[in-house]
């Protein structure tokens, strides 16, 4: 992975940088010792990392504020950072760069039930938004499985989803307001009640900008009345194929689930191997969860059943209580964990319209026999997107390089049936370079002109989202008036 | 001006010398706008992608709203968002002003179905993003910036759209009689609950309706128990289907139909649990809308609202354009900045 080569010139300021730091923020709040630095090298996305600069670990709005403007006038690069479980190289430093982290930034700072929202701090952790308005039977939506660690700035930076989505949508359809402070230091409002405001929706290209734009600091969130129940079943298939195409016709029928997840053979024996969740033995398998009081589960349900007949399933099994559906969710729950268990791997996130996943996850098994690599899959079916996990040995040398490739090929696929390159986990470092598959030269000059505007020189995780070469001459812009 | 394609479009401004007003149907512009030359896009027109199964649909911008509702109907489906509409209403209107209805509350604005768009700049240049498929995070989200620009950044040429099957049943909810605060109140009560109502709003007659959407059983059962639960706020009565929901789709349209001489219609967006100061504070007849958090109000001409914090309001017809409050600063400083980079010789200034 290519980086840019730091600036010499601010590796030769540190101190002097460092010194800024701590006059605005207090001392305890900076990090520069090298091996305590060591714990912001890289993201989820591993394979890559460098240690920063230094880290700011600012509390307040006006200190994350203070700190850019620091940085604004040292022309340093800034790395904003939530909880560092970016699976695309989001949060991953460069060696000449600050990182602005968010995790003492975590208050619930406003709940109000009648209008359906609350304001937190962006350094809050997704699970426990919920977790704050639980008791008054509320719950924030979007539910990515990093849900326990990942926080709400992280969130919005990639407009991250969950298996919920479906039905409730991503971070971008649950995002009221937000405070956000500019490189420059200034702070801006963005949003409004119902998310509007007048002039331009600044707010919903903020959502999923990777922190490129600004710091968030604060989030209003659309919070929802919990259901009066949940209830999933489980479908198993003789192939990928008709499980593919059983999710086609759910959809088609105007059943809407709140979730439909898939897992292929390669992911149901891992699992097995690792909870033991008791699934069939088949080549895939579908969770279909519905939401409501039990006659209308019962009804939804029905009719998943009988549509579900025509596609020969070798398995219905329906849950009849807590601890069967728990069992149920088990296995997808901890599907990460066991292909983490089978040895290093690479997770996708390309998106396909529905109707092509047949055909996608059958040319994905050609192209996974092609190369000799095992691909599991495991993912957000009803939305069509995608996660296959190519595994591989990354001590064997060379792998990392075949499996990059794959995956690359993967992707372009995607773009081909008419997809994406990036459902939910964000482009980063890592799907940077593809990036020209999906769009064309006039279609990131767009986008970069947004940037221009809120980061005139480039300063915010400015190495990450376009290729490098595409978005070099801004970044050396600033170096060159320096 | 009525281009036939995308290249055509492209050409006529990029050779544009005076300020041009892009128009779709011409039926959603608010005073003030509208004072270019007029750049129509219903030369560029029909449906380019349906598929129901994948529930996305991709059409050109110029595509009459009417048309693309057929489509849905014929397949048993429709816009989530049930957007307002009148005689020669397009689709790349609708988008550009990001026009959203009752269901909102539940399933999103116009923004959230929208999925994808392409767009010619105000310097000539065809741009696209998004695509067709629900979830996209690929590169900046100028779909969300594009929805509700009012053709200030550029001139939509196609949009995709995630579409939403009709659900097999509805019903209504209506509560006569209740002033704004106990309406609120019952809207809050509804919307806080686990009924999933996909619609919640009070007619200028008083009346606070509520719908609840999806298999018949299912709402048998939620109306029945929702219905019990507002019973403290007076009789309810429950009707099949949704006609009062038509109804408040075009409320602001119908009021501005309805202003005489020396009137004004004003659109406000608030908490819901500060509508009912603002509707006591206006001086006309009134409508609310997702719960309580949007108002439609008819006022004297000269007439301009007295804002709680946070709450946004413009005058969308009759008397001068007017939108409230003030932008902050430094607010102020990133839309003119975002316009000023995709029109940077000012082509697009007869937009809104
Ligand atoms: C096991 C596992 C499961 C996962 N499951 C899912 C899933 O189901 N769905 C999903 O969408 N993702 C998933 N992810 C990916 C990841 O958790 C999400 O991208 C998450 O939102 C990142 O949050 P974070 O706080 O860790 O952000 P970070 O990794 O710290 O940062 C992510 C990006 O946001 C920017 N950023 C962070 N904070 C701010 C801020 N305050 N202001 C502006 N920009 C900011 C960063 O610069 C970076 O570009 C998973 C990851 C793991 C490791």
């Amino acid at each position: 992975m290519q980086m840019p080569t730091p600036d010499a010139a601010i590796l030769a300021r540190r101190a002097a940088i460092v010194a800024r730091l701590r006059a605005v923020i207090g001392a305890g709040d900076v990090i520069d010792d090298p091996v305590e630095a060591r714990a912001y090298e890289c993201d989820a996305l591993s394979a890559y990392r460098c240690p920063p600069l230094a880290v700011a670990l600012p509390t307040t709005t006006a200190e994350v504020a203070a700190v850019l403007r620091v940085c604004h006038e040292e022309r340093v690069p800034v790395v904003p950072r939530g909880a560092g479980t970016s699976l695309a190289g989001g949060s991953m430093p460069t060696a000449d760069a600050v990182v602005l982290g968010l995790a003492r930034m975590n208050a619930v700072l406003e709940v109000d039930y009648g209008d359906r929202l609350i304001r937190v701090q962006a350094g809050r952790t997704n699970l426990s938004v919920s977790g704050a308005v639980d008791e008054a039977g509320f719950f924030y939506a979007p539910d990515p499985s990093s849900q326990l660690a990942c926080a709400i700035g992280g969130n919005i930076g990639m407009n991250s989803g969950g298996a919920h989505c479906l039905k409730y949508g991503v971070t971008t359809n649950n995002l009221l307001g937000v405070t956000v402070v500019l490189m420059d230091g200034a702070v801006v409002e963005l949003g409004g009640p119902m998310g509007e405001a007048p002039g331009l929706d600044l707010l919903g290209v903020v959502c999923g900008a990777e922190g490129q734009l600004g710091v968030v600091t604060e989030a209003v969130l659309r919070i929802l009345p919990k259901p009066a129940g949940a209830r999933p079943v489980l479908i198993g298939f003789d192939s990928s194929e008709t499980a593919g195409a059983c999710v086609a016709a759910i959809i088609r029928a105007g059943i809407l689930p709140v979730a439909i997840e898939f897992m292929d053979r390669p992911c149901i024996t891992a699992t097995e191997n690792f909870a033991a969740p008791g699934y069939p033995d088949c080549e895939a398998l579908l969770i279909v969860e519905v939401e409501g009081t039990p006659p209308e589960i019962d009804e939804q349900l029905a009719l998943i059943r009988a549509l579900a007949q025509g596609f020969s399933p070798v398995e219905f099994r329906e849950s009849r209580s807590e601890e069967e559906s728990r069992r149920i969710w088990l296995g997808r729950k901890s599907a990460f964990g066991a292909m983490g268990q089978m040895g290093d791997y690479m997770c996708l996130d390309g998106t396909i319209p529905v109707s092509a996943l047949p055909q996608v996850l059958g040319r994905i098994a050609e192209m996974s026999e092609e190369a000799g690599l095992l691909v599991a899959n495991v993912f957000h079916a009803g939305d069509g997107n995608m996660h296959p996990l190519i595994l591989f040995d990354a001590n064997r040398p060379g792998d990392l390089e075949r499996v990059e490739a794959l995956g690359a090929d993967i992707l372009r696929l995607c773009v081909e049936v008419g997809g994406c390159l990036t459902g939910e986990h964000g482009v980063g470092v890592e799907k940077r370079d593809l990036m020209g598959a999906q769009f064309s030269d006039a279609d990131m000059e767009a986008q970069m002109r947004v940037k221009d505007v809120f980061d005139p020189h480039w300063l915010l995780n400015a190495a990450k989202v376009f290729p490098l070469h595409v978005s070099a001459s801004r970044r050396e812009a600033r170096r060159n008036a320096a | 001006m009525r281009p036939e394609t995308e290249a055509e479009l492209a050409a006529i401004i990029r050779g544009a010398t005076a300020p041009l007003s892009p128009v779709g149907g011409g039926t959603r512009l608010r005073p003030g706008e509208g004072q270019g030359a007029r750049l129509s896009t219903a030369g560029l027109r029909g449906i380019t992608l349906y598929e129901p199964a994948a529930m996305t649909l991709v059409a050109r911008a110029g595509t009459p709203l009417a048309e693309v509702q057929a489509a849905l109907a014929a397949e048993g489906q429709r816009l989530a968002f049930e957007p307002d509409e009148a005689e020669g209403s397009t689709i790349g209107g609708v988008i550009a002003a990001n026009a959203s209805g009752p269901r909102r509350v539940k399933d999103g604005a116009a923004r959230d179905s929208l999925i994808g768009v392409r767009f010619v700049d105000g310097s000539g240049a065809v741009i696209a993003n998004g695509g067709r498929v629900m979830k996209n995070v690929t590169g900046y989200d100028l779909v969300k910036l594009m929805a509700g620009s009012r053709g200030t950044l550029g001139v939509l040429t196609e949009v995709s759209l995630k579409t939403q099957p009709v659900s097999p049943a509805s019903a209504t909810l209506t509560l006569a009689g209740l002033a704004a605060d106990r309406s609120v109140a019952a809207m809050t009560a509804a919307l806080t609950g686990p009924w999933d109502v996909s619609g919640a709003g009070r007619l200028p007659s008083g009346e606070t309706v509520l719908r609840l959407e999806g298999l018949a059983g299912s709402v048998a059962i939620r109306a029945e128990s929702l219905a019990a639960r507002l019973a403290v706020f007076g009789p309810v009565e429950t009707t099949e289907g949704d006609a009062a929901f038509a109804d408040l789709r075009q409320i602001g349209r119908d009021m501005a139909a309805a202003a005489g001489p020396g009137r004004a219609v004003w659109r406000i967006v608030c908490r819901p649990s500060q509508a009912a100061a603002l509707v006591a504070q206006l001086p006309g007849p009134t409508a609310l809308d997702w719960g309580g958090a949007l108002i439609w109000a008819e006022t004297p001409a000269e007439w301009v609202p007295d804002l709680p914090p946070g709450a946004i309001a413009a005058r969308v017809h009759g008397g001068p354009g007017l939108s409230l409050p003030p932008m902050a600063p430094a607010l102020a400083a990133l839309n003119d900045g975002v316009r000023g980079r995709f029109d940077p010789r000012g082509i697009l200034a007869g937009a809104g």
